[in-house]
């Protein structure tokens, strides 16, 4: 992530910063500069020359001086504490026998890896799991392309005001609720649904797509591509922005038609991107969609639609089993991280830069 | 959630990099084929026309009286007789007014409250080589990589009280860490030569951040928001995770009952039955309740987004 390399070449120029300063001064290695590198350099280079500038401040001193940064950061620390990390310590609950009305977390008798044999022994937990790959994997196939199929076509309209009319048009279900855009497809595709009516007045059978199990993967990607596709446009939109102009006319000079230059320029271009995404995508093939499925499971029944997040909650909340329920989640946690290290580490070996560099 | 790509530099023109948008083909590109240019505006009309025609549709129903519908058999196309009268009927008291309060107010209280706490976490983390920033970033990162899983969540929200209380649909999706870094990257591009001269005329970090540099980051601030704010006006999950009390629902439950469900919870308006099926105007007014809000202000994001001024996606 980009935002992560920024921290990483402040970091740097900080460290090339404070050895030039400690060499200058002849002070001692490993003291800390008294200046923020957010600091001017031209500042820094004073305190070379001034030796007494170059003694850093200690510990406490820091501290006093940032106090208001950290006063500021405070609020979202706590946040963070209370609603990240703290139960992530309560994932303890996947190794107790958790028992609501036996004094909860702290009095639950541990039972180590018993809720996990139940799970791999479960022949529902294997089905959950075959569903959420097989979704994610008509995702990746048919949403994917999408985006950027969409972007080279907006990108080759010349008129500003109309590929901005446009933009608007397709970044606008991005903001819409799953709950709206699920009712929006039921008002389409459903029994009730515009098609099935229109069918029915010129003497066709209805159907009924939202209720279909064996139509449930494609569905599920139909939506999703419908309130997300267009919006997944705009990272693609920003990249070929940054080609240099003058690649294109150089192409052009050179007897390349509108075919090759789009295969030598826009393509080169949009590789790192794609390949940013795609690691991503399958970093993260163990959710999808979580509200959206949900908010169909009981409609289509959960033979085709239960996926590893509805799982843990129908569960966890409806049938109370917490631990059975968290241990499926904290092992989908644990897999996915695995996952994302693993699609990093990948692209690194392809050449690409991947979500995060090694520093 | 996965995000990326945030361009540091992204408030800065950079002229030369950017392909020249003044409307007319270069002189270098060849005219484009007759059959090139019919096949592109006939992709482009179907686009548009997948996302506007079902709006269309639900719009037009909405403004329906109910002879026209019962002709059409259902959902109207062409609008006749416009009428107001379903949106009369469920903003004039009852259960679809006071979801529709509960969920403005949630957003209004949640939004601002997710700035005020990602905003200045942000400038918090926006000042290089201050202190203890390095493990606080770590701290906010490790989350977007590993979540606490929903069932501890779940165990934690409910174990503090927060049941039923309007605050469990604010405090755990309080903040968004991809919205902080996107905030604090552009902190971090606001030119250092401003900064150091109100330092050096004496201006604390408070009076840095509320006078240099949120002003000058008005347009990020403003798509934060409305991202912060969509999430709270979408919320369905966590309302129906903690939400016990019907009489605490906000929109996006309604709106599931009535359109997906077809139920009518008790305590509807008067000129309906409890138990009946909300006519078809109806439902579809209700889904305009969920939408118009939306519709109309993300519009003001893209202006910002064609500005350049964020460059930047979610996706997911």
């Amino acid at each position: 992530m980009k935002a992560g390399a920024t921290t990483a070449r402040d970091e740097d120029a900080g460290a090339g910063a404070t050895a030039a300063a400690t060499a200058a001064a002849g002070a001692p290695a490993g003291r800390r500069l008294s200046l923020r590198p957010g600091d001017r350099p031209r500042k820094r280079a004073a305190a070379a020359v001034r030796p007494e500038l170059a003694g850093g401040p200690t510990r406490w001193q820091r501290i006093r001086r940032d106090r208001t940064l950290l006063l500021m950061v405070l609020p979202a620390m706590a946040l963070l504490l209370l609603f990240n990390y703290i139960p992530l310590l309560g994932n303890v609950v996947a190794f107790q026998d958790y028992d609501v009305y036996g004094g909860g977390m702290l009095h639950s008798q541990f039972v180590g890896f018993a809720n996990f044999q139940r799970i791999f022994e479960d022949y529902r937990f294997w089905q959950v799991l075959l569903n959420t790959l097989s979704i994610t994997f008509t995702q990746l196939i048919l949403f994917f392309p999408i985006p950027i199929l969409l972007a080279l076509l907006l990108n080759s309209v010349i008129s500003d005001r109309l590929r901005g009319f446009i933009q608007g048009v397709l970044y606008l279900p991005h903001f819409f609720s799953w709950v709206l855009v699920i009712t929006v497809f039921q008002q389409m595709f459903g029994g009730a649904g515009l098609i099935a009516q229109t069918l029915r007045q010129h003497g066709y059978n209805g159907f009924d797509l939202m209720t279909n199990p064996s139509v449930f993967k494609f569905l599920v990607t139909a939506q999703s591509v419908w309130k997300d596709a267009g919006w997944g446009v705009i990272v693609f939109l920003a990249a070929l922005s940054a080609v240099n102009g003058e690649l294109y006319e150089a192409a052009a000079v050179d007897g390349a038609n509108r075919w090759r230059r789009m295969w030598h320029v826009t393509l080169p271009a949009l590789r790192p991107v794609i390949a940013l995404l795609l690691v991503l995508r399958v970093g993260d093939s163990l959710t999808v969609g979580f509200e959206q499925i949900l908010l169909q499971r009981d409609a289509v029944g959960p033979g085709a639609s239960e996926i590893l997040d509805t799982y843990v909650w129908y569960v966890g909340i409806r049938t109370g089993d917490y631990s059975y329920a968290a241990a499926a989640g904290l092992f989908k946690g644990v897999l996915s991280l695995l996952l994302v290290l693993l699609a990093n580490k990948v692209a690194h070996m392809l050449g690409e830069q991947g979500v995060y560099s090694k520093k | 959630m996965t995000a990326t790509l945030v361009e540091p530099d992204a408030g800065r023109e950079t002229p030369l990099q950017r392909i020249d948008r003044t409307g007319k083909r270069p002189v270098w590109e060849e005219e484009p084929s007759r059959i090139g240019q019919g096949l592109k505006g006939i992709s482009l009309v179907g686009v548009c026309l997948a996302i506007v025609a079902p709006l269309w549709v639900v719009v037009v129903t909405s403004l329906s009286d109910t002879k026209t519908i019962n002709d059409a058999g259902g959902l109207v196309i062409w609008p006749k007789h416009i009428t107001f009268q379903a949106y009369t009927e469920l903003l004039s008291g009852g259960t679809v007014t006071r979801a529709t309060l509960v969920s403005i107010v949630l957003t209004l209280v949640g939004t601002v409250f997710s700035m005020i706490v990602s905003v200045l976490c942000a400038y918090g983390l926006s000042r290089p080589g201050s202190f203890g920033h390095r493990p606080v970033l770590l701290a906010l990162l490790v989350t977007m990589f590993f979540g606490a899983g929903l069932i501890p969540t779940y165990l934690l929200v409910t174990g503090i009280g927060l049941q039923d209380s309007y605050w469990s649909m604010i405090l755990p999706s309080a903040i968004n860490v991809f919205n902080i870094m996107v905030l604090r990257a552009f902190f971090m591009s606001v030119a250092p030569e401003l900064i150091d001269s109100a330092r050096i005329d004496g201006a604390g970090e408070w009076r840095i951040l509320l006078g240099i540099v949120l002003p000058l980051s008005r347009a990020v601030v403003a798509v934060i928001s409305l991202f912060y704010a969509v999430g709270y006006w979408s919320a369905w999950f966590n309302a129906t995770l903690y939400l016990q009390d019907s009489s605490k629902y906000p929109l996006q439950l309604i709106l599931r009952q009535f359109v997906l469900q077809h139920q009518l919870p008790p305590g509807m308006g008067v000129a309906m039955g409890t138990g009946q099926v909300p006519s078809l105007a109806v439902q579809m007014a209700v889904m305009m309740l969920a939408l118009i809000p939306v519709a109309v202000l993300s519009p003001f994001v893209q202006r910002h987004f064609q500005k350049g001024m964020l460059i930047g996606a979610i996706k997911g």
